[in-house]
């Protein structure tokens, strides 16, 4: 018996049982589809996290208050605590104690609502200082940012995101509008280009006004010089490493911390965040995977069933084959075929069907899906493997049947 | 080019002259050329189910000959098919010996053992035993195709034995559609296209009508005076009756052995 006669016999198998086959295959197809999609989702989601994360500009180190037990920048009670101030990050403009840092952006954030034309509005306002566009690497669609003398004056004005102006104004080119927060009246000097979402906030959804205007009018009282987040900018690449280390050891010694164990704020690099989300997603996917590969596994008990069932239906079949001639292998390679297209079939369409849901979805679910050809051909391959495995035993089963047993069964 | 046409059989009148237009076949060992080609020698089957022994065969002796016709007659139970499920080597023997042309069986393996069947021995049973999914011809191909023969020449070969059997026109046709007699001839083709040594029929009449018992016994008849080997069981002295020897068993023994005079 040939190979292709052995394939006949279990094609003419597989298709006389439509329905039957078509519910196995759709077992599989199911798992490999949702192995597919998991895997292509949290490769996604970690390339947009660290898209993200890297369009916060290089050379940025990000102080922020609360201490750190790690170095990877897993920071414990982040943005609890109000440890830093505005004090802090004029320190930290010195070019003398911190040559390597050229620029520095502390931010204060606050969340107040908005009022233009009878149109009320809820967003972050943010103070900070006139660095704040070179650090973050923003640019302006329209106007432009307020200016030292403004800052130095505690000017009412304010910088809207595109995404604000919109809201506030159906419209972006809102420059010399006026827009009143906490009873102030504000200027509008200048609106943001778009630059989409990081993992935390809305990138253009914004209000940006001078620190001490927000110190002064809008936070007031105690806090009015804490800042939430300090942006430092490294004067190039080379230099982040000492930019890091000038800024730490002027933060410890202004806090008057001797170790710096016992650090209040914590310093991170662009690379941590990128690999702290990218270890945190990467075990996401793992164990979404390992949850969809249970889900192939229940598929590959549905072969092992349908198999099962196919030998007990067929066993009189099997003992007239085995009357007429046919050793033990030739049964069981005729059984092990069945199951192997049963799982190929299976592997195939779920392929298909997940690649397909990779390339449709991220337009309804809006993050990226990544299909790697790796995994779309090791899942067929583990439903061929699947359809073996667990077709080798009725198949084996088939073959050991005595031959007058088989025939006599009815 | 065959031995049998070279081996006057004594014991039975078989006629020979036609036997050198079959082809020669692989199954023709030249020590046995002189020797039968199914011996049983105190032949002992005993089942065994749980504690409950029956013993089915109590020590049987036959020599059956190439060439020879014979029928196998007894009561219901008196273990006729245990007998074909020995000589067709589908079961084993507990005690004694089964000489196929010369080799004791129970030396073969199991690969072995489907190849003896492929080869020397066409079977036809009381229910046909036919696949429902395949048509005619591709049922009568099947030994062909566990015995490597190609596919073209597969079909030609079955299309040959189907129009042996009288069943030229049916060749597509599946076994659903055909009568009972008709279901039992396509039997028969696929008995005899591999051109086995012998046929092995158990109780093939016993589900057919007068008139398609007639013409698979002529079928017999025709296929033994061509040469071929037949054992035929069967529990109806009529049918018996067409074989040129009669084994008599009772009780799991041979009560008596004779020479058809009918
Ligand atoms: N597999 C088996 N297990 C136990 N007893 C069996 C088995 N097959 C046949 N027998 C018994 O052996 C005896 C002979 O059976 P069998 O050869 O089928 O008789 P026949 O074909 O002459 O009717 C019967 O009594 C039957 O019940
Ligand atoms: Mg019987």
């Amino acid at each position: 018996m040939t190979w292709m006669e052995s394939f006949r016999t279990s094609w003419a198998a597989v298709y006389s049982h439509a329905l039957r086959s078509m519910l196995t295959i759709l077992g599989i197809l199911i798992g490999i589809a949702a192995v597919i999609l998991t895997v292509g989702l949290g490769l996604g989601t970690q390339l947009d996290v660290s898209a993200q994360i890297s369009s916060l500009g290089s050379n940025l180190l990000i102080v922020a208050p609360g201490s750190s037990t790690s170095t990877t920048g897993a920071r414990g009670g982040f943005g609890t605590s109000a440890t830093l101030t505005i004090t802090d990050a004029e320190a930290l403009s010195s070019t003398v104690n911190a040559p390597d840092i050229s620029g520095v952006a502390p931010e204060s954030a606050t969340s107040l609502s908005l009022t233009a034309n009878d149109t009320n509005w809820t967003t972050t306002v943010t103070g900070t200082t006139t660095a704040w566009t070179s650090v973050r690497q923003r640019t302006l669609a329209h106007g432009s940012f307020f200016t030292q003398a403004q800052a130095d004056a505690s000017a009412a004005v304010v910088v809207l995101g595109s995404e604000t102006a919109d809201e506030l104004f159906g419209t972006q080119n809102v420059v010399g509008q006026s827009v009143v927060i906490s009873d102030k009246t504000f200027q509008v000097v200048g609106v943001l280009a778009t630059a989409g979402s990081d993992s935390s906030s809305n990138l253009d959804d914004v209000a940006i006004v001078p620190f001490n205007t927000a110190a002064t009018d809008l936070v007031g009282g105690t806090s009015s010089n804490a800042v939430s987040t300090i942006y430092l900018q490294a004067a190039s690449d080379t230099q982040l490493s000492a930019a890091y280390q000038e800024a730490d050891a002027l933060l410890l010694n202004l806090h008057s911390i001797s170790s710096t164990d016992d650090a209040d704020f914590t310093i991170s690099s662009q690379d941590a965040l990128v690999s702290t989300a990218t270890a945190v997603y990467q075990t996401l996917t793992i164990l979404l995977t390992g949850v969809a590969g249970l889900s192939l596994l229940v598929g590959g008990i549905g072969v092992m069933n349908i198999m099962l069932v196919s030998v007990s239906e067929r066993t009189r079949e099997i003992g007239l084959r085995k009357a007429l001639g046919a050793p033990p292998w030739a049964i069981r390679r005729q059984f092990l075929i069945e199951a192997a297209i049963l799982g190929l079939s299976g592997g195939i369409l779920g392929a298909v069907i997940g690649v397909v849901a990779a390339l449709t979805l991220p337009a309804v679910i809006g993050s990226s899906i990544v299909v790697s050809p790796l995994a779309v051909g090791l899942s067929i391959g583990v439903a061929i493997i699947i359809g073996l495995v667990f077709g080798v035993y009725p198949a084996t089963r088939a073959a050991k049947l005595a031959p007058i047993d088989a025939l006599r069964s009815e | 080019m065959n031995p049998v046409s070279a081996n006057p059989v004594s014991a039975n009148p078989v006629s020979t002259h036609s036997v050198a237009a079959l082809p020669s076949h692989p199954w023709t060992l030249e020590a046995d050329a002189a020797g039968p080609v199914i011996e049983l020698i105190d032949a002992g089957k005993t089942y065994t189910s749980g504690t409950i022994e029956f013993e089915a065969l109590k020590g049987i002796n036959l020599a059956i000959h190439e060439g020879e016709y014979v029928a196998i007659m007894g009561p219901s139970g008196s273990g006729k098919s245990t007998i074909m499920n020995i000589l067709g080597c589908l079961d084993t023997l507990t005690r004694g010996q089964y000489r196929l042309g010369g080799t004791d069986v129970e030396e073969l393996d199991e690969i072995e053992l489907a190849s003896v069947r492929n080869q020397q021995i066409g079977f036809v049973f009381q229910g046909f035993n036919l696949l429902s999914s395949m048509p005619a011809w591709r049922n009568v191909e099947l030994p062909l195709v566990y015995g490597h023969v190609p596919r073209e020449e597969r079909r030609k070969r079955a299309s040959r034995a189907l129009e042996r059997v009288g069943l030229g026109d049916r060749l597509d046709n599946k076994p659903g559609e055909m009568s009972g007699g008709q279901q039992q001839r396509v039997a028969v083709a696929r008995a005899l296209v591999g051109e086995p040594t012998m046929i092995l029929a158990d109780e093939p009449t016993g589900n057919l009508d007068s008139v398609s018992t007639r013409d698979v016994l002529t079928l017999f008849d025709e296929l033994n005076a061509l040469g071929r080997t037949i054992v035929l069981i069967t529990h109806e002295l009529e049918v018996a009756q067409r074989a040129r020897r009669i084994v008599w068993v009772k009780d799991g023994a041979i009560v008596r052995d004779e020479v058809n005079a009918a």
